[in-house]
C-alpha cells in the first residue's frame, strides 16, 4: 500500500523531470579497470621512474583523469544536463581561485623575502 | 573543508620542502595504494548498486551495497594499522611529535597528515552508516526503477569521498 503510493507519487514527478539515464554495466566495469590501471601508473611513475620536478605534475594529472572518470561515469555527469555539470564544477573553480591567490601571495611575499 | 587543507598543505610544502620530504618517508605507499584500490572497488560496487536498482534487480543491489560497506571497513582497518604504527613511533601532529630519529620538527607534516586523513576517514565512516540505512531500506523494498533518489544521493557522497582520496593518495604518499 505504502509502496503503491510511493510508486505513483514518484512516477508523477519522474514524468515531470524525465527518465534518468542508466549507465550500462559494461561501461561501469571498464571505468573501474581504467581507474585501477591509472592507479598502478601513478605508483609506477612516482616510485620507480625518477621524474624530478615533473613528478608531482604527472601524479596530479593522472589523478585529474581519474577524477574525471569517476565524475563522468560513476556519478553519471556525462549523461546529465549541462546545468548540473556546471553546478558541480563551481566547487572546483572556487577551489582554484583560493589556490591561485594563495600561490600568488606565496610567490610574491614569502619566497621573495624568505621569512615565514 | 578539504580544499582549504589541500591549499594549506601546498603552501607549507613549498615553504619547507625538506621537512615534507623527510616526513613522507614514514608513510607506507603500499598501504596507501592498497587503500586506493579498495576505494575504487567500492565506488564501482556503489555505482553497480544504483545500476541494479535502475534495471529492477534490487536484490543484487543488496549484495553490492554490502560489498561497498565491507570495502569501507577494510579501508578503515588499514587506516587503523597505519595510525597505531605512527602513534607507537611518536609520529604525531604538532607539539605531540616525539619521534627521536627525526632531524627536523616533522610535527607540521603530521598535523596535516592526521587532519586530512582523519577528516576523510570520518567521511568514510559516515558513508558506511548511510549505506547500512540504504541496505535496510532496500531490503524493505523501498526502492524501484522509478524511485531510487536516496541511493543516488549516498552514491554521490561516496564517489566524492573516493575522489578526495584519489588526490590525497599521491599528495601524501607519493610526492617525496
Amino acid at each position: 500500500m505504502a509502496q503503491n503510493h510511493g510508486h505513483s507519487h514518484a512516477k508523477a514527478s519522474q514524468d515531470e523531470w524525465g527518465e534518468h539515464h542508466v549507465v550500462p554495466a559494461t561501461i561501469l566495469n571498464n571505468v573501474m579497470w581504467a581507474l585501477i590501471a591509472l592507479t598502478i601508473l601513478t605508483v609506477v611513475t612516482a616510485k620507480f621512474i625518477h621524474l624530478g620536478a615533473m613528478g608531482p605534475i604527472v601524479a596530479f594529472s593522472i589523478a585529474a583523469v581519474k577524477a574525471y572518470l569517476v565524475m563522468a561515469y560513476f556519478m553519471g555527469l556525462k549523461y546529465d544536463v549541462k546545468e548540473n555539470r556546471w553546478i558541480f564544477s563551481t566547487g572546483f573553480i572556487f577551489l582554484a581561485v583560493l589556490f591561485f591567490f594563495c600561490a600568488v601571495d606565496l610567490a610574491t611575499r614569502i619566497t621573495a623575502t624568505s621569512t615565514l | 573543508m578539504f580544499g582549504g587543507l589541500f591549499v594549506g598543505y601546498f603552501i607549507y610544502h613549498n615553504m619547507y620542502p625538506q621537512l615534507f620530504l623527510e616526513a613522507s618517508t614514514h608513510l607506507d605507499w603500499k598501504m596507501g595504494a592498497f587503500n586506493t584500490g579498495v576505494l575504487i572497488l567500492s565506488s564501482w560496487t556503489m555505482a553497480m548498486s544504483i545500476h541494479f536498482i535502475q534495471v529492477g534487480k534490487s536484490s543484487k543491489a543488496n549484495l553490492t551495497l554490502i560489498i561497498t560497506i565491507l570495502c569501507g571497513l577494510v579501508f578503515m582497518v588499514v587506516k587503523y594499522f597505519e595510525y597505531t604504527h605512527k602513534i607507537h613511533e611518536g609520529l604525531l601532529p604538532g607539539r605531540l611529535f616525539t619521534y627521536e630519529q627525526a632531524t627536523q620538527p616533522l610535527g607540521l607534516y603530521f598535523g596535516f597528515y592526521f587532519c586530512m586523513t582523519g577528516l576523510h576517514g570520518t567521511h568514510v565512516l559516515i558513508g558506511m552508516l548511510l549505506m547500512v540505512w540504504l541496505l535496510i531500506r532496500n531490503m524493505r523494498g523501498d526502492f524501484s526503477p522509478h524511485f531510487y533518489t536516496p541511493v543516488e544521493g549516498v552514491g554521490i557522497f561516496w564517489h566524492i569521498v573516493d575522489l578526495i582520496w584519489i588526490f590525497l593518495f599521491p599528495l601524501l604518499y607519493l610526492i617525496g
